[in-house]
């Protein structure tokens, strides 16, 4: 920061200390990510005895075949991708407007309809009356039941009212309407051109959570045609592990048998671990700007 | 963005005077804005508020074909059910300490980790370093439990044969009630504690450079002036993250736990929100588990105002 004081002793061993924390810290987190991905392209052998402990040993690509061969996995692949397009269609368009709205000094109520959707964040019906609702409406095993109740969240509104509310200029807004443009035609043609960085975020935000999500499928859909890919997931890397491991005495013929078996199932496991990940982690890198500014807005006042 | 000292009170509204009779000519002026909110309006009335309606049941013995109203009062019933359950004590015990365990390693880190970045000098490393420590918050909760499980199975597993190669014996991580929490708890730092250094860096982003500039002058050394300037700026945005997770105390991520139970590490992982899951959902027990889920709920909401008055009293940076 300030280049040209000399630093002392003690700074200079405090920084390199620092160097270190933030080193461990960096490899705790990258350790497990190379490794997944060496191990679904790893001999699942090598990967189980522990031999493959970091870069990829006797390499196969079984992994990815088998999970690319399982219809199961394409399914709740387009399902997912269905859910997310459609869910995240319908966030920008309640959270966007609502958000505009409220960043509007002269619009009368915004205090009441602000304080509405706050009381939400600290208190709600639970789980079992809106399962019931969901249930009245007929939106049970139905795409409408992923994506409607899930339609807006406050803390976005919040973060895309206060870009509305610090990124666009006031006197912008009022020579539109001196000029007698329309509400509509200000939002459509001038907010929202203007507003570009934080229909990302929420883009994003709100995307990665419809992609993520597994828990609203599995209590609202019964079908498992429509389930999406979180839940086949759930499925492969959950359920079949615990069933694994309730199995009691076993001879060791059957043993050996369940082994390879258990190898293969592992090495699945990897693949669709980086099959349903690769989406998210590939463009995040070139979004984090976007990501990093979200949270921004929802946190600081500018 | 520059400026960032002050974190701002959630939904804050600045208030303004409005003169009677220009009222309704705002109104009238700006209709359109009314159609804008009308879709968030309906959404929360319908998916926040029409719920809180159906809480109700939690009072009377919910029979499906008699609707919600048509149902017959119970006062009471299903709370002193609940209270007197065997497993009372044990679910209240595993939702505090998981809340508060994880209180204990996950807020501190990511505090801890954003005075470290701030230290790093802009480049390569520091933007390395903070890419992949972020990455991890856009695991689902899913693959995180995939991924749980497949690093501490007993038979294949990574820190298994970690542990087994430094010459001890590991223990069973998942099926071990002893190891749930930590396990919960370690898998959710490694999680999101550098997503949550975000937020603590856009405040340290905003701190006088001038303040640094004087301090060196007066020859404060570098943990001098981190304890002394940094941590002072983190103050507020510690505060008002600390209230929000005081109102969730009872709220634990269940969506992780549901994951990661099984028959065997039951008596450490079954919490409130699981349980109301179980009852309500799988054995339909729907009144029973709303009133569970009613008085989880209430302790939340009082926990967070509680906290919010302690806090509002003893400093200036409350929720309200």
């Amino acid at each position: 920061m300030l280049s040209g004081v000399k630093e002392t002793k003690r700074d200079k061993a405090f920084l390199v200390c620092n160097y270190i924390y933030v080193f461990l810290a960096f490899a705790i987190v990258f350790y497990p990510l190379v490794y997944m991905i060496s191990a679904s392209i790893s001999d699942p052998k090598f990967v189980g005895s522990g031999e493959m402990w970091l870069w990829p040993k006797g390499i196969t690509f079984e992994g990815y075949k088998r999970v690319f061969e399982n219809s199961n996995i394409w399914n709740g692949y387009a399902n997912t991708i269905l859910y997310t397009a459609v869910g995240t269609a319908i966030n920008l368009v309640v959270t966007l407007p609502a958000a505009y709205a409220l960043s509007r000094r002269d619009f009368v109520g915004r205090n009441f309809f602000m304080g509405m959707f706050m009381v939400t964040m600290f208190f709600g019906g639970g789980l079992v009356p809106t399962y019931l609702l969901v249930k009245q409406l007929g939106m049970i095993n139905t795409m409408w039941a992923i994506v409607i109740p899930s339609a807006a969240s406050i803390w976005n509104i919040i973060v895309s009212r206060t870009f509305f509310q610090s990124s666009i200029p006031k006197e912008l807004q009022e020579a539109a309407q001196i000029d007698g443009c329309t509400n509509m035609r200000l939002f459509v043609k001038i907010i929202l051109p203007l507003s570009m960085p934080i229909i990302a975020v929420m883009a994003l935000f709100y995307g990665v959570g419809n992609w993520n999500s597994y828990f609203s499928a599995l209590i609202y859909l019964n079908d498992s045609a429509k389930y999406p890919l979180q839940l086949v997931l759930r499925q492969i890397l959950v359920l079949q592990e615990m069933a694994a491991q309730g199995g009691g005495a076993i001879d060791a013929s059957t043993a050996a048998a369940m082994n390879s078996k258990a190898e293969i199932a592992a090495l699945v496991k990897y693949a669709v671990i980086i099959v349903a990940t690769v989406p998210v982690i590939v463009i995040y890198p070139f979004l984090q700007r976007y990501f990093v500014q979200g949270v921004m807005i929802g946190s600081v006042k500018g | 963005m520059q400026d960032t000292k002050t974190a701002i009170p959630l939904g804050a509204v600045p208030k303004r005077k409005t003169s009677g009779k220009g009222v309704w000519k705002r109104i009238v002026q700006n209709w359109e804005l009314y159609i804008f909110i009308a879709p968030a309006f309906l959404y929360f009335l319908i998916f926040s508020y029409g719920p809180m309606y159906g809480i109700q049941i939690a009072f009377k013995n919910f029979i499906p074909t008699k609707g919600i109203t048509g149902s017959p009062w119970v006062g009471f019933d299903h709370f002193i059910r609940f209270f007197h359950s065997y497993y009372f004590w044990d679910l209240l015990w595993n939702t505090l300490s998981i809340s508060l365990y994880e209180l204990a390693v996950g807020f501190p880190i990511p505090i801890i980790l954003a005075l470290a970045f701030n230290e790093v000098r802009n480049g390569f490393f520091k933007k390395l370093a903070q890419t992949v420590t972020y990455a991890p918050h856009f695991i689902s909760v899913v693959v995180m439990a995939g991924m749980i499980i497949s690093f501490l199975s007993p038979s294949t597993g990574i820190v298994v044969h970690v542990i087994e190669g430094l010459g001890l014996q590991a223990p069973d991580f998942l099926t071990d009630p002893r190891w749930f929490k930590t396990m919960y708890v370690l898998s959710g730092v490694w999680q999101s504690a550098g997503w949550g250094t975000i937020i603590y860096l856009a405040a340290l982003s905003g701190v006088d450079p001038g303040l640094h500039e004087a301090a060196i002058i007066d020859g404060a050394s570098r943990f001098q002036r981190i304890r002394h300037i940094n941590i002072p700026t983190l103050i507020p945005t510690m505060t008002i993250l600390l209230i929000l997770n005081m109102g969730s105390l009872l709220g634990v991520g269940f969506e992780k736990i549901l994951l990661l139970q099984n028959p065997l590490n039951m008596s450490s992982s079954d919490v409130i929100s699981t349980f109301v899951y179980r009852s309500g959902l799988v054995d339909a027990q729907y009144s029973f588990s709303t009133a569970i889920g009613l008085f989880n709920s209430v302790i939340n909401c009082v926990l967070l105002i509680v906290v919010n008055q302690i806090v509002r009293r003893t400093s200036e940076n409350s929720l309200w």
